[in-house]
């Protein structure tokens, strides 16, 4: 639990075995690596704020996971989080992000210009484009295990930052729990306002404690950039527009984004990010970049051919629903986004879409002629 | 009353509190809190002013008696097992509550929680027990089922009768609060007492980690299987943690004397049987608990219990007896007239649907139970029950001839 320091020491008197949670039936990464060796280890470590080993796997042992779904099953609770139970967390983003391992180094690249096109994406087939992050402040517990105080605080800084953008980043910020029932379902039809979460994976983890205190949607009057509070992460960053030019998308992404962080550093905060882990968040599904670039786009014939689960394996990309994670496909249209986070830059996952939903769409375009797809396979990226 | 005089209360975890032996002077020891030791003060960057919870949509008895000044005196404490207010206060602060019911809003991670943290339960324990003062008032506890009278009910009418209350083991934190390894503590005196039961109550454990589909079939079939916590108002003060690790069934062979293991409580325990028999479920309900209490002490365990407060459990609403006693009653007629409610509510008793707390009544059949826990003994609220059912179906009987009914005068709050 968060902020029951002294309970890890009251914990001692028992021995680590009889502490050690029961895995047999869970499937998710934090259950394939912890072993009770290094349960024994670890157990009685915990951060300058006091997270303890517990608090970062509670909703691992919560969630045993799904046959079919490998979820990550521990979360951080502040930066040090990632040194202080590094036996653990190594091993998982090692498992979770392709093999990246504990001496590698993680490219941030933030600058649109080293974008090759990406403005003309077929708006016959791409209805939307999207980029999402997050960014945590430096010196603040994270979601799981701030207090009132540290969440109000990186609340107020947030609204001071995003108050001071100008051009066509100049927006509001709407407070969940001062929303006027009008704004709530213009925020509603916008599809910006974030609920509650409900999934036991975020609630388990201690993230929803306190709702809807210190949560706040804030977006620029043009509705093209939208920063959610306090959700999962201290900062939820994204970029959206209808049709098929991610270039501006993304432009628009890193520009927003360097502005935020110049306003922060301003006031004397900056972000967590170090040259391993790049930026760093509550999950560490989310390091390095954080990064999910997407398009809504039509493939109702490829969605259906027996190669295209190979073909987005190959191009490094994921399928969702239109609901986002979790939901099924609506009429053949799929969200179709990059599946890595880590151990790429920003500039080349949102490359990799842009090249990736390109050759998805020639596809489509074939396979409505009645032509094969075979030529067009590509190698693996 | 002389055995709750008589009861060692030699914590093994050493809390301080004295053994009584009865009398005026050793009550003003039990009622003097300082002597449990708080444990390590909590790190705090903000001031208190800073992490005070909004609660101004709150509506629940935790919300409507915390205040800054108490807040901001015990923010910083905590209990030697480390549990503190913030925990203790999380369930209600994420559970703003309902216009109509009122929930309680905290709960206790251990026995120490009701001293350290006084300044705000004693307030919500009287709020939500009528006026019941935990500084200046003792708390009767009495299993002896040979008082009660007229405890067999008209069949025709009361379909079935059940005891359900809940005990705690003292030195082991509570559900929000525990560990696992403290959990499996509980699960294993437990079952290992419940080993030692004999005749009626021989019976055996179903551990939700390993029972088999049959097994979990039979069980829901019964209607025994407990699920794993849905109410946020248990999810969020952490009770549903590591499930279904150390959770677990215990019942007897007859099926009439169930046992539920680390759910909202370390134990649950209920005695039940389909008619009107109240007497002799009540009865087996005392004689079960006494032996189980019994085989525990044997083992060198104890029950968490003191003279103000009664059993000690997890939620503050169940503080007492812990006691709820009720049956399954046809009350077509009665439940139509407007003067129910009334009649009810002088009784001291609570209508529910026969799915529980929250549900509808189906067909005219109420589940009607005591409403209070604290502040007057079992035998007391079992006897309060049973005079209560019999005058509700003197009543439906009267409206079934089409005579008139009288609405009773209020029952006294504390005897």
């Amino acid at each position: 639990m968060p902020f029951g320091n002294s309970h890890n020491q009251v914990k001692m008197r028992f021995s680590s075995d009889e502490e050690f949670p029961d895995l047999l039936a869970h499937n998710n990464h934090m259950a394939k690596v912890l072993t009770p060796d290094m349960y024994a280890r670890l157990r009685n470590k915990e951060t300058s704020s006091g997270f303890t080993l517990d608090d970062v796997i509670q909703t691992g042992v919560d969630n045993p996971g799904h046959p079919f779904i490998m979820t990550v099953g521990c979360v951080a609770g502040d930066e040090e989080t990632y040194e202080v139970f590094k036996d653990l967390l190594d091993p998982v983003i090692e498992d979770r992000h392709g093999g990246y391992k504990p001496t590698d180094k993680h490219k941030t690249d933030l600058n649109p210009e080293n974008l090759q096109g990406g403005d003309d994406l077929d708006s016959n087939y791409v209805l939307s484009s999207r980029v999402r992050t997050g960014r945590s402040i430096r010196g603040f517990c994270l979601p799981p295990h701030c207090s009132r105080g540290e969440r109000r605080a990186i609340e107020q800084l947030s609204i001071q930052a995003l108050d001071s953008l100008e051009g066509d980043l100049k927006g509001k910020y709407y407070a969940l729990k001062n929303m006027t029932e009008e704004e709530q379902q213009q925020l509603i039809d916008d599809h910006f306002l974030f609920d509650k979460p409900v999934s036991p994976l975020l609630l388990a983890s201690g993230m929803a404690r306190d709702w809807p205190d210190g949560r706040g949607i804030w977006h620029n009057d043009n509705k093209t950039f939208l920063v959610w509070v306090n959700e999962e992460d201290h900062l939820r960053v994204i970029s959206m527009q209808k049709g098929g030019n991610m270039r501006e998308v993304f432009t628009r992404f890193c520009t927003g984004l360097t502005k935020i962080e110049e306003l922060f550093k301003e006031r004397g905060h900056e972000f967590m990010w170090n040259e391993h882990l790049g930026y760093v968040l509550t999950c560490p599904s989310n390091l390095g970049t954080g990064l999910r670039a997407g398009v809504h786009v039509k493939l109702p014939n490829l969605s259906k051919h027996e190669k295209f689960g190979e073909v987005l394996k190959r191009l490094r990309l994921q399928k969702r629903g239109t609901g986002g994670v979790d939901t099924a496909a609506v009429g053949g249209v799929f969200d179709i986004s990059n599946a890595d986070r880590l151990g790429f830059s920003e500039v080349e996952l949102v490359q990799m879409v842009v090249d990736g939903v390109n050759l998805l769409v020639s596809m489509e375009k074939c396979l409505e002629a009645g032509e094969g797809i075979d030529d067009l396979m590509p190698e693996q990226k | 009353m002389a055995s709750s005089f008589s009861r060692i209360l030699s914590s093994r975890r050493n809390v301080g509190i004295l053994s009584v032996v009865g009398g005026s002077v050793t009550a003003a020891f039990l009622l003097n809190r300082e002597h449990v030791s708080a444990g390590v003060p909590v790190r705090r960057i903000y001031p208190a002013s800073a992490e005070y919870p909004d609660l101004r949509k709150h509506n629940n008895c935790m919300a409507s008696n915390l205040t800054p000044a108490i807040y901001a005196k015990l923010c910083d404490k905590a209990t030697p097992n480390g549990f503190t207010l913030d925990q203790a206060i999380q369930t209600g602060v994420d559970n703003p509550g309902h216009p109509f019911i009122k929930t309680v809003g905290m709960v206790a991670g251990d026995e120490e929680s009701y001293e350290v943290f006084a300044d705000l339960l004693d307030p919500v324990i009287k709020e939500r027990h009528n006026g019941y003062d935990p500084s200046t008032m003792k708390h009767p506890t009495d299993l002896d089922a040979s008082k009660i009278h007229s405890g067999q009910f008209d069949e025709r009418y009361v379909l079935s009768s059940r005891v359900r209350t809940g005990r705690s083991i003292r030195g082991l934190s509570l559900p929000p609060a525990c560990s696992r390894a403290e959990r499996r503590e509980v699960e294993r005196v437990v079952i290992d007492a419940l080993s030692g039961l004999k005749g009626d109550l021989t019976g055996r454990y179903y551990s939700l980690t390993q029972m088999t589909d049959k097994e979990q079939q039979q069980l829901i079939d019964d209607h025994f299987l407990f699920d794993k916590p849905v109410s946020p108002l248990l999810t969020c003060a952490g009770m549903a943690r590591d499930w279904p690790d150390a959770r677990g069934i215990w019942h007897n062979n007859e099926k009439t004397f169930l046992i539920w293991v680390n759910e909202e409580d370390h134990t649950r325990v209920i005695s039940m049987e389909k008619g009107g028999n109240m007497k002799r479920v009540f009865e087996r309900f005392c004689r079960g608990l006494k032996e189980v209490e019994r085989l525990i002490q044997e083992r060198g365990w104890e029950f968490m219990w003191n003279e103000r407060l009664g059993y000690i459990l997890t939620c503050p609403s169940n503080l007492g007896t812990g006691l709820r006693a009720g049956v399954h009653v046809k009350l077509p007629l009665l439940s139509k007239d407007p003067r129910f409610s009334k009649i009810l509510d002088n009784l001291r008793l609570q209508k529910r649907g026969t799915g529980g707390v929250d549900t509808a009544a189906v067909g005219g059949v109420f589940d009607i139970s005591n409403l209070d826990r604290l502040g007057q003994s079992e035998v007391q609220l079992v006897q309060t029950v049973i005079d209560g059912v019999n005058y509700l179906v003197e009543c439906e009987k009267k409206l079934e001839k089409g005579q008139d009914i009288k609405v009773p005068p209020p029952l006294k709050q504390f005897k």
